[in-house]
């Protein structure tokens, strides 16, 4: 039951969000026709040809209406820009997006997680301060600057832009090596400035443990100071951290716009960024339905998951 | 699990280190940036300038420019004749000429080319007009075509359309759907695209039976950049060979830089200051809010007189520019208008001031006559730096500027309704002037429902247009270059916008890998964005050996995590096995 409702309300806000996505793009300043021929020869009757040819000639109603049906049968509409549908162009940007934030968010956690814990099981001791100092410190740091910054002092150590080298060997190693190498500075961009998150947020729920009398009784027990940690305060301390990675892998779909833009990674960001040019309105909404419909259904698995990594949730 | 993760990482870093270095025995590859994206590799659909750039290295058009002096000279054809009332050209397609898969280009192709675009409207999305004064195009044998216009129209040596084969296009269904991504694309041009990533890169290989012969080196790659800095910085590492659009701060960043030799080029592209000259649809209504004020061309003049232009591009093109004038830029030597001695408006601001004053907007209490909207993109360095200066110079004969900085498609919508003042805008320009002069006739304002226009700053005058419809008339190009000057004498008297600078092409080249490339004009002329593939077909690669396919650090630096990887693996594990035993105690 509680779980039917649950999805009841998942696909109530997917609805939401077609309905919101046409009418929110079409506010987007901009005439897709306009921006498509603009420096060309173009005349009159061509630009009547080619809103024809979108349907931005019918009246919004109708072209909702077509819209809202098409994507009920799954298909997401055409591209104007690349001329191709939607879903397909989608599709082959998804996988370097999974790849980059994928990686990125997996380091984030962990090495957030990790350094989180540590930092709040020796408060105020020296390698607290660095932590914390550091990582505020790279949160506030712009992307673009980072990035731009990481770009010159590596020097010709790592590329500077996109996924794969044109003239690599084409076998499977060396292309495998080749993204590798690519994938270095976006990441470490990507992890720097998102970390900070993960350690505030697993510090500050450690901390609130600390003091919790079941800790002491641990300690009674004769158990080593690890193993208080890990056994009984860290597992209490992480529910907060949990719901904020979930909500985090439900964005690595939507891609780190910034970072791909800086690094050219052609990922679902630096799409997006190219579809906001036109204003290409079907892949404008192609990308909301996807990436709001990730964020969903991982808000969904961190509910139901809770359930699971948290007895009281079940009680409530 | 965890050991055998161990063992595949160790496997990948030792055949990652194992693996040879690159050497120069590889093929030869010029690397170009491009910092748009690619719409489509479809001839008909692609409107991109990037798109249509690699269209031109793809598939050759009937008649070419020179890469020398940018005059008409064999494309397809070879050969062209105008009937004496100009209504039917004739065009020859010489033997001999091959498309990529050795299949011979007759005038079929050009027919089959044509006459699809004349039934097709999809077809003729991107160069449609060219084709919109077309009666009918007959291929009368395979060497001739015969091509009948409804008016005599003077650019027939200036189509700037794709032939493609009728051999592979024919048994296309539907040219919307068809994205043209058989490899290798047959085609006729220098280069054969055979490989195309989306948002990534565009390979291409040289064309072995391209009739000029073929190129001097084997391979020409197209890598994707979104950010111009770090094409910038590609250049300077060597990850690329050839960059375009730079900015004046990236251009000056490269001076001196080892390997690397910059080209500072006339460019195709003006800047300019559009002025609402109260704006009218086709229909004659008023549309948009322009200052009524503007209406006064003495009030347009003023303004245009109180802007210092060599000032402007002095501090804010860097001097990378030229002062504009004409609505053509130098680099079109015969058809560059500059003012007379009469016709000249010198920087005067106590002129402006007096004109203002005659002109019926005495100054009020205080200081300022009426305020006035100025519209630029938020973003690009130029209008951001540029607007700063215009307020100082309007402010001088008392009108203070509203500058609001807005993003592209904004700035599109604006001075598509009408709604500004003044504000930035500029065009890249072709050889033939036509589409330049064109812009600016009555007949390219919207409609009487805002829509359809293609106008550029709301011109509309009679003697424009009278000028406008007879040079296009005019076959004898001496005296047609005189009408063309005369329209923009008049456009430069009217000022519905100030043309404020041609800007110069910023481009950087690694001379350690291509000694040379050809410029189209040869004197100051540019490599890329040419009305041509000289460019990149005249390339010329230095000594080989100078040219490393590829470097070790990938492979080294990847290596090396993979051993970071491991070793803290190592520790992990010997600190769980700690743990473990300190369970067990």
């Amino acid at each position: 039951m509680r779980l039917a409702g649950r999805l009841g309300g998942a696909a109530v806000s997917l609805v939401m969000v077609a309905v919101l996505g046409f009418f929110l793009f079409r506010v987007v300043p901009g005439d897709p026709v306009v921006s498509m021929t603009r420096g060309r020869p173009t005349t009159a009757a061509m630009q009547a040809e080619l809103r024809a040819q979108f349907g931005l000639d019918r009246p919004l109603h109708e072209q909702f209406w077509s819209y809202f049906t098409s994507l009920l049968r799954g298909d997401l509409g055409t591209s104007f820009t690349f001329r191709r549908p939607v879903a397909e162009v989608i599709a082959e940007r998804l996988g370097p997006t999974l790849l980059l934030v994928g990686t990125a968010t997996v380091i984030a956690v962990g090495l957030g997680l990790w350094l989180g814990v540590r930092a709040a099981w020796r408060r105020d001791s020296a390698f607290d301060r660095a932590t914390t100092g550091v990582s505020l410190t790279l949160w506030a740091v712009p992307t673009f600057w980072l990035g731009m910054l990481l770009m010159m002092v590596t020097g010709d150590l790592f590329p500077s832009r996109g996924m794969r080298d044109t003239d690599t060997a084409p076998d499977f190693v060396s292309q495998a090596l080749d993204v590798g190498h690519h994938l270095v500075l976006p990441s470490i961009t990507l992890v720097a400035v998102v970390c900070a998150e993960y350690v505030l947020v697993m510090r500050s729920s450690l901390l609130e443990e600390m003091h919790a009398p079941y800790l002491v009784t641990a300690r009674a027990k004769g158990l080593r100071d690890d193993l208080v940690r890990r056994r009984h305060a860290v597992p209490n301390a992480v529910l907060p951290a949990i719901t904020l990675v979930f909500l985090r892998f439900g964005l690595v779909v939507a891609g780190a716009i910034t970072t791909e833009t800086v690094f050219s990674w052609p990922g679902l960001g630096l799409l997006f960024y190219d579809a906001l040019t036109g204003p290409d309105y079907f892949l404008l909404q192609g990308l909301l339905v996807v990436t709001a419909g990730a964020v969903v259904v991982m808000n969904l698995l961190a509910d139901l998951l809770h359930g699971v990594l948290d007895p009281r949730v079940k009680v409530v | 699990m965890r050991v055998k993760l161990c063992a595949l990482l160790a496997i990948a870093t030792t055949v990652g280190l194992a693996a040879p270095p690159a050497t120069a025995q590889g093929p030869v590859i010029l690397k170009v940036a491009i910092v748009q994206q690619i719409d489509s590799m479809n001839p008909f659909l692609a409107v991109f300038q990037s798109s249509t750039e690699v269209g031109r290295l793809m598939y050759d058009y009937l008649t070419a420019y020179a890469a020398d002096d940018q005059t008409v000279t064999e494309g397809i054809a070879n050969r062209w004749e105008p009937s004496a009332d100009k209504l039917t050209w004739t065009f020859t397609v010489p033997e001999g000429k091959k498309w990529s898969d050795g299949q011979p280009i007759t005038a079929r192709d050009v027919a089959f080319t044509y006459n699809l675009m004349l039934t097709d409207e999809v077809a003729r999305t991107a160069n449609g007009s060219f084709v919109t004064n077309f009666e009918s195009v007959t291929a009368t044998d395979d060497r001739t075509v015969v091509i009948k216009t409804k008016a005599p129209q003077v650019t027939m040596l200036a189509l700037d359309i794709p032939i493609v084969p009728k051999h592979v296009w024919e048994k296309v269904t539907s040219i919307k759907d068809y994205a043209n991504d058989q490899m290798p694309v047959v085609g006729s041009g220098p280069f054969v695209l055979t490989e195309h990533v989306a948002g990534q890169f565009i390979k291409l290989k040289a064309n072995k039976n391209y009739w000029r012969g073929a190129a001097k080196y084997d391979e020409l790659h197209f890598v994707y950049f979104q950010n111009s800095d770090a094409a910038v910085q590609a250049l300077g590492k060597g990850e690329v060979d050839l960059i375009n659009r730079m900015a004046p701060a990236q251009f000056d960043s490269l001076a001196g830089k080892d390997g690397v030799t910059r080209n500072k080029a006339q460019g195709r592209r003006f800047t300019e200051l559009l002025i609402n000259p109260g704006a009218q649809t086709r229909t004659g209504e008023p549309i948009g809010d322009g200052s009524p004020a503007l209406k006064d061309v003495r009030v347009r003049r003023a303004i245009a007189q109180a802007v210092d232009l060599d000032a402007l591009v002095q501090r804010v093109n860097l001097g990378y520019a030229e002062k504009g004038a004409g609505l053509v830029p130098p680099v079109f030597t015969k058809w560059h208008w500059q003012p007379s001695a009469s016709e000249l408006r010198k920087f005067d601001p106590a002129a402006a001031n007096a004109a203002l004053d005659a002109a019926g907007f005495p100054r009020k209490a205080d200081g300022t006559r009426f305020g006035l909207r100025l519209v630029g993109r938020a973003g690009r360095a130029y209008d951001e730096q540029a607007s700063e200066y215009l307020k100082r110079s309007m402010s001088d004969i008392g009108i203070p500027l509203d500058v609001r900085l807005v993003s592209d498609n904004q700035l599109n919508e604006v001075t598509t309704a009408a709604t500004y003042d003044l504000a930035f805008s500029g065009w890249a320009t072709n050889v033939d002037p036509d589409f330049i002069l064109g812009l600016h006739t009555c007949g390219q304002r919207p409609g009487a429902d805002g829509k359809g226009g293609t106008t550029d700053a709301y011109f509309c005058d009679q003697t424009y247009d009278r000028l406008y419809a007879q040079q296009l008339s005019e076959f004898d190009e001496g005296k047609r270059v005189e009408i063309v000057k005369q329209m923009q004498a008049r456009f430069y008297d009217q000022v519905p916008a100030v043309v404020l600078a041609y800007d110069n092409a910023l481009e950087g080249y690694r001379s350690d890998h291509f000694a040379r490339f050809t410029t189209q004009p040869a004197q100051g002329g540019v490599i890329m964005a040419q009305n041509g593939m000289w460019g990149y077909y005249g390339a010329e690669p230095a000594q080989r050996a100078a040219q490393a396919t590829g470097s070790r650090w990938p492979v080294i630096a990847i290596g090396g995590a993979a051993l970071v990887v491991l070793v803290l693996a190592g520790v992990v594990l010997a600190r769980r096995r700690q743990a473990t035993a300190g369970e067990r105690e």
